[in-house]
């Protein structure tokens, strides 16, 4: 590591000589929206197996900067934690396929783009958390519930234009069609407890204060909270809900994934491959679900104690990512429409 | 210098020649150099602030292909609330940093009290505290789980957040607060150099003729400072309008919000830059406020100094006042959260005290101070081609080069990659027909990129600085020395740089603090593998790990500090 950073002081005089063909043995280039220290054990566990180094950048608007790099571009590929991005490569032609026996074998075709252009790495459900003191069992069990006027004010989420929100609202739409869900999101708004702040773990938080009952939050936050040792008060906050996966007697909770996607100019290509066929390994699979509390997405793979305890077998939506991410626009229209976040 | 040596002997051995006659001779082949000179000042000045203005110009570039409109859209929903939150925001922030930074610049200029020596310096520390760090110390110590609130709860015996009624850090009143807390500086600056600069006499002609001392602070010292100040307002406003961190993690949805949600949520980055273009209005209205009123320092002359003699002495109750006015900004905008940070450093200090750690530290100092160095450069030639040839082209071409620091810094950065690329994939493709080789990319995602982003993001700051400076040497100086033989090169070398050192090391100050900070650029356009402490310190703290962060945080606030009280040192030393 310190010897690149070094090389890249290195190059800065000679950038004009154009002597920064570098000689690496084996390398991997990755432009990544998910934060280092989800990526980096597995990277390591990568380069350990492989010899293969991984260079990253971690960062917003990296599909803006393959797309002005063009045919130059270092990328080989590109991490994210959604779809939207992962599709907004895609729409700019930015990926190519892959032709690999092991990541279409292991990884659900709901999880991946029809023309193998992008594949999910992790599952997570987008679920309700209640608190113990002051929600029944089974007094909230679906999304459409959220709008109901008896949660006037027990309500917290995060901005309804980050893209978790805008996955879930998109499904709404995929299910019940626009008007429906222009209604209920201003249900959910008029519910709302305070200005949508903070991230998922924040909104658990203000239930553990007493701010507000019920929040929209992702499942893995929960396995992050109960485990922190660096902020052992987070392990309070998870103590002080209950999880509720919605929609669980009609269609499922809302399932959405991480994933990866190769560069239509990937310099490295057979290393990229190599890569995203380690990331679906049952070793890798195990580690993004043992250390991150994602679900796995390949089927088979043995899920982390905690979340067979807290989270056990539940019922997944099984409606298609790319139908989702079609209506994504629309839903963040909704939200601006209902003035969400004001 | 030549030339003016054989006319001096040409004059004295031949007497009989008119001395129109001879002078004409050196003149002419001075006017000629001189043309050629002229021109290369223009040509490089001209340069110059088209390369700066490429980013800039991509961004109008993108606003013309959105994706979809947006703005049909946007008035019918949220522009409004958009508008609104800037609006109060910046008339906020700016009211507040104004009243902390006149007030204690005036009192630390002209009167004297117990601790001024010690205020006049350290007043600026905040400077050097980025301001989303602040916003996360005092969320830490002011939320309902922070220290604050759980001692008052222990005392008084308050349950829950229902039994008692406390500020809420995360809102506009906190936003405001945070931002003019560590932006107030640029007020303080201006307006105490202003202070210091005018006359005592003038001071004293006012008491004389029976103004009390508040009379003549706000009929005399306030309307001489009022360029200055107005131009420190403007940089706090600029600043503001920017800030991303603070706004984001207070819910404060302003224009910059509206920007990122545009892009990252809709993928409509047209549609950002459009918004982007639309915040550039704004600034553009401050740079020409911030132009009228410099307009008016041309004439300032630099007569009489106030000794320590001349302040006014205050005791009791009015020394315990101005101590207290001038104490308050300095205690919360950085003793509270260095201290916080140093709690959390040390705590975690054998954890993250790493080699990599050092490893971000010195990337962070190299590139600052290489930004720095280039920026201040680059103002230096804008400024003083400006000097030099004073055309309305010229100065259009000066106030355009100044526009980078109106973009919010994510969307520059995406213009800065556009022309660095094209000219990369450009000679790529050349030289790949001419001769068959590939040189990739040359500029793109190394530290030149990022220069060159920081560059044109603070060459506003840079330049402002090294145009002050230079607006007061007066034109007679630069008469003298080319009636002396040398040409503006030379003037400018042996002249003006000694004259106006403390500016450009002002400036080069401010541009290395404000690089040491710099986030949202930073982070698209980095290399591989690449971290500062800027981006070190976001990774963390955006996932409220505050103890991880503050290693990081602390050590910007610490390098920020030696450039800070140098700059101080710096007003002073024009005293």
């Amino acid at each position: 590591m310190r010897a690149q950073t070094k090389a890249i002081w290195m190059a800065l005089p000679l950038t004009g000589a154009l002597a920064v063909s570098s000689v690496q043995a084996e390398e991997v280039n990755i432009y990544s929206y998910r934060q280092p220290f989800l990526i980096e054990p597995l990277l390591e566990a990568f380069t350990a197996e492989t010899g293969i180094e991984a260079n990253v950048v971690y960062g917003d608007g990296l599909v803006e900067r393959m797309e002005t790099e063009g045919r130059n571009s270092p990328a080989d590929v590109l991490i994210t934690p959604n779809t939207t991005i992962l599709m907004s490569a895609y729409n700019k032609g930015l990926t190519q396929a892959v032709d690999s026996d092991v990541l279409t074998d292991n990884i659900p075709a709901q999880y991946r783009a029809d023309d193998n252009h992008w594949f999910g790495l992790t599952t997570r459900a987008r679920i309700i958390y209640a608190s113990k003191e002051r929600v029944e069992p089974g007094e909230i069990t679906t999304y459409e519930q959220l709008a109901d006027p008896e949660w006037e004010g027990r309500l917290c989420t995060r901005s309804g234009k980050h893209s978790y929100n805008l996955s879930l609202f998109a499904s709404m739409i995929a299910h019940h069609g626009e008007d429906y869900t222009r209604e209920w999101l201003e249900g959910v708004k008029d519910n709302l407890a305070r200005r949508p702040q903070g991230n998922d773990r924040a909104q658990v938080k203000a239930i553990y204060e007493g701010v507000c009952d019920i929040s929209l939050g992702n499942s893995y936050y929960f396995g992050a909270m109960l485990t922190n040792q660096e902020a052992p008060e987070q392990q309070d906050w998870a103590q002080s809900v209950n999880l509720i996966f919605p929609n669980q007697d009609d269609r499922g909770a809302h399932m959405f994934i991480s994933g990866i996607a190769l560069s239509e100019h990937a310099p490295n290509r057979d290393n990229a491959v190599a890569l995203m066929e380690f990331m679906v390994s049952p070793e890798a699979q195990f580690l993004y679900a043992q250390d991150n509390f994602e679900f796995p997405v390949r089927p088979g793979i043995e899920r982390s104690e905690l979340i067979n305890e807290y989270m056990g077998e539940f019922k997944e939506d099984p409606l298609s990512l790319t139908t989702i991410t079609d209506h994504v626009d629309e839903a963040s229209r909704l939200v601006d429409e209902v003035a969400y976040d004001f | 210098m030549k030339w003016l040596t054989t006319s001096n002997a040409v004059t004295g051995s031949q007497p009989s020649l008119t001395a129109a006659a001879v002078n004409a001779i050196p003149r002419n082949n001075a006017a000629l150099g001189q043309n050629r000179l002229a021109r290369r000042w223009r040509f490089a000045v001209v340069i110059t602030a088209a390369l700066v203005l490429l980013p800039v110009a991509s961004v109008f570039y993108l606003a013309l292909f959105p994706s979809h409109n947006i703005w049909a859209h946007l008035v019918d929903t949220v522009l409004f609330y958009y508008l609104d939150a800037t609006v109060r925001l910046l008339a906020g922030v700016g009211l507040v940093a104004l009243l902390i930074g006149v007030s204690t610049a005036w009192l630390v200029s002209t009167c004297d009290f117990p601790g001024r020596r010690f205020f006049e310096w350290s007043l600026l520390l905040p400077f050097a505290v980025p301001a989303y760090v602040i916003a996360f110390v005092y969320t830490d110590l002011l939320e309902y789980a922070g220290p604050v609130q759980a001692t008052l709860r222990d005392w008084f015996g308050w349950r829950t957040m229902r039994d008692y009624w406390f500020p809420e850090i995360r809102s506009m009143g906190g936003a405001i607060t945070m931002l003019a807390l560590v932006l107030y500086p640029y007020v303080y600056m201006l307006a105490r150099a202003a202070f210091i600069d005018q006359s005592h006499a003038i001071q004293a002609a006012s008491r004389s003729l029976g103004c009390t001392p508040w009379q003549s602070f706000r009929r005399v010292s306030m309307p001489m400072a009022r360029p200055a100040i107005a131009v420190g307002v403007s940089l706090v406003l600029m600043e503001t309008l920017n800030d991303f961190g603070t706004v984001d993690y207070f819910a404060v949805r302003t224009l910059s919000i509206g920007i990122y949600d545009t892009w990252l949520s809709q993928s409509n980055l047209g549609g950002a830059a459009q918004i982007a273009s639309l915040m550039l209005g704004f600034v553009v209205l401050l740079i020409a406020l911030e132009r009228f009123a410099r307009r008016r320092q041309k004439h300032f002359s630099q007569v009489g100094r106030p000794g320590a003699s001349g302040l006014y002495q205050l005791r009791g109750w009015r020394a315990a006042l101005a101590l207290s006015v001038c104490a308050f900004p300095l205690i919360a905008g950085f003793i509270i959260p260095a201290l916080r940070l140093s709690y959390f450093a040390l705590r975690g200090f054998g954890a993250y005290w790493t080699a990599d750690f050092i490893q971000l530290s010195l990337n962070s100092l190299l590139l600052s101070a290489s930004a720095a160095g280039v920026t201040v450069a680059l103002g230096l030639l804008l400024a003083y081609g400006k000097r030099l040839f004073p055309s309305r082209g010229l100065n259009a071409s000066v106030g355009l080069a100044k526009l980078g620091y109106a973009m919010p810094g994510t969307v520059l950065a995406i213009g800065v990659m556009i022309p660095l690329a094209a000219f990369d994939n450009g000679l790529d493709a050349l030289l790949r027909n001419t001769l068959g080789i590939s040189t990739g990319l040359i500029l793109s995602g190394t530290i030149f990129a990022l220069i060159f982003a920081y560059s044109v993001r603070f060459l506003a700051v840079a330049a402002g600085a090294v145009e002050s400076s230079l607006a007061k040497v007066t034109p007679a100086m630069d008469r003298a020395s080319r009636s002396l033989g040398h040409n503006s090169v030379q003037t400018l070398w042996r002249v003006h740089l000694p004259l106006i050192r403390p500016g450009l090391l002002t400036a080069a100050l401010v541009v290395f603090v404000d690089c040491m900070k710099e986030l949202p650029a930073t982070l698209i356009l980095r290399p591989f593998n690449f971290d500062t402490l800027a981006t070190h310190v976001y990774q963390f703290a955006s996932d409220e790990k505050l103890e991880a962060s503050a290693l990081g945080a602390l050590l910007i606030v610490l390098v920020g500090l030696g450039p800070v009280i140098l700059l101080s040192r710096s007003i002073r030393g024009s005293r």
